[in-house]
């Protein structure tokens, strides 16, 4: 079942016991802010797969950063497992270089984010 | 090297948003907040919180905080000896482990919260060898230890957030200060006021057929200035002068104003000195608004310049004072007196029409017929004039027509005067 819950530009999907929470094109403060509340919605609701689908991503911005970091913090507190799906290739660098890689696991399309979310989500369930 | 440059882009392009944070107008704790966004952002640091240095508690306040214990206190102390050496140290960074050659006091103080809170940098905001607050830092999600380089860039990022906090801390403080003085001015302006208004009601109280002129007068006043479309603060001096313009019959004898008579000439030459004695006891005073003394002094003029104390003409009547002459008259016309009953509003409007250009000023005079006929023919507008006259009074059927020819008459005569 699909639930889109949609704010403005960031928007997320439920697939199974997984979420995803789709970024737009630039990660900034005002975006950023949006994919963590729906990030924290869905955590707070008991989704122990969370997808962050960076399709639409060009560009993270330190600030960008710091709020997945926050994300990564919550879901490591809420025993959840964060996957990082579809992000262009500077942008896998970029969370390589940083350490951010260290913390999520990152899935080349949704078909296998998905299948990483879930898989994480029975070993940890 | 590809990775040594996309560092670089990475660093650069957050000192500058930060740069740009600091230059923007948003307020004390949203930039406390995107500071530390970009702090962290820029090494990808798991967790850490900026905290305001507080001199009157001795204390640090935690102002922004990400990924930390919500359960952890948010003050840190901080005594005056940590503070100094903290200060000494400039923008530094001092690793919060025994290991370190020098531990700072305030670490060592403050070992348990650190710990529990996983910071591993303490960062000294210090503006002008004052100390702002401290940049808290957890561990980077690289795992790697802090390097020089890391250290220089959080070093100059730190800088930076301190001129920023500093800055906003004194606007507001300036903010707030403007707001108190503002709230103290407006206080002392309502005593004033207040004080002015039982002053009034103590001249009035002096003559028992008048009580209550002074109080109307004021409010005449200011109807007729906001409907000349004065400034606020005009209005509220002119309604001053309204209560005040009587203050020179303190000095005249009781029986003079309560005789139940016309008085004689001997007592009318004692009773017409009372504008220029209004003029003595209100001069010294500083009032917070203009030519209250003046309006007091003048208030008996004409513009005819058959008026008293000192038979002054037309513009030489200062604004004010005329603006008093007409409230003053039509106060004394639409209430008892010890030797008549009040007029009708017809006799008064016919009074004003005869003496209008010879003892009152037609634009003073068009004004206030003009706020008085508006109040009759526009529900939504405040029945000042039925509250200070009285319902009844109000009560006539022709009324509007007749302000209205009363104020196309003048305004013809002016036109024509002018012409």
């Amino acid at each position: 079942m699909t639930n889109p819950s949609v704010s403005k530009d960031v928007y997320s999907t439920r697939k199974g016991k997984v979420a995803i929470v789709y970024a737009t094109d630039y990660l900034n403060k005002n975006s950023g802010e949006k994919v963590e509340y729906e990030c924290q919605r869905h955590l707070s609701s008991g989704y122990k797969g969370l997808v962050i689908s960076f399709r639409e991503t060009k560009i993270v911005n330190s600030i960008g950063v710091s709020i997945l970091l926050g994300i990564i913090e919550s879901a490591k507190n809420s025993g959840s497992q964060v996957v990082f799906s579809e992000a262009n290739q500077q942008t896998i660098s970029l969370f390589e270089m940083l350490g951010l890689t260290k913390h999520v696991k990152v899935a080349v399309d949704e078909n296998e984010a998905l299948r990483v979310a879930t898989d994480e989500e029975k070993s940890l369930g | 090297m590809a990775e040594d440059i996309q560092k670089f882009l990475h660093t650069f392009s957050a000192l500058a948003d930060l740069g740009q944070e600091i230059a923007d107008t948003s307020e004390f704790n949203e930039m406390a907040s995107t500071s530390l966004h970009l702090v962290l952002g820029t090494l990808a640091i798991m967790r850490g919180a900026i905290g305001e240095y507080q001199p009157e508690y001795g204390s640090i306040r935690l102002i922004a905080k990400r990924n930390l214990d919500k359960n952890l206190p948010t003050e840190l102390l901080l005594d005056y000896f940590e503070n100094r050496e903290l200060c000494e140290m400039g923008i530094t960074t001092v690793v919060a482990e025994e290991s370190e050659s020098k531990v700072l006091d305030f670490v060592t103080n403050n070992n348990e919260w650190l710990n529990d809170a996983k910071i591993e940098l303490v960062m000294p905001l210090v503006v002008r060898g004052r100390l702002i607050g401290v940049i808290l830092l957890g561990e980077k999600a690289s795992g790697e230890n802090y390097t020089d380089q890391d250290k220089a860039v959080l070093s100059s990022m730190a800088r930076h957030i301190g001129v920023g906090l500093q800055e906003r801390r004194q606007r507001e403080e300036l903010e707030r200060r403007t707001r108190e003085i503002k709230h103290l001015y407006d206080g002392l302006r309502a005593i004033y006021r207040d004080t002015v208004r039982a002053f009034a009601a103590a001249i009035d109280c002096k003559d028992k057929y008048t009580q209550g002129h002074s109080d109307r007068v004021g409010k005449y006043c200011e109807i007729i200035a906001r409907e000349l479309g004065w400034e606020e603060e005009e209005v509220e001096g002119i309604m001053i002068a309204g209560y005040l313009h009587d203050v020179g019959k303190l000095a005249v004898e009781r029986n003079i104003i309560n005789a139940p008579y016309r008085i004689n000439a001997q007592e009318s030459s004692e009773l017409n000195k009372h504008p220029m004695v209004g003029f003595e006891i209100l001069s010294p005073i500083r009032h917070p608004y203009a030519d209250i003394p003046q309006a007091a002094r003048s208030h008996h003029e004409r513009i005819d310049g058959r008026g008293y104390p000192e038979g002054l003409k037309g513009d030489e009547i200062p604004i004010g004072a005329k603006i008093v002459t007409v409230a003053d008259s039509f106060d004394a016309m639409t209430t008892d007196r010890p030797y008549r009953r009040r007029r009708s509003l017809e006799e008064v409007l016919e009074d004003f029409q005869r003496n209008t250009g010879k003892q009152f000023d037609p634009r003073v005079v068009v004004a206030f017929f003009r706020a008085m006929l508006k109040e009759i023919t526009n529900s939504n507008v405040e029945k000042r004039f039925r509250r200070l006259l009285g319902r009844d009074y109000m009560n006539t059927d022709t009324l509007a027509m007749k302000l209205q020819n009363l104020i196309t008459e003048i305004e013809g005569h002016k036109t024509a005067v002018a012409a």
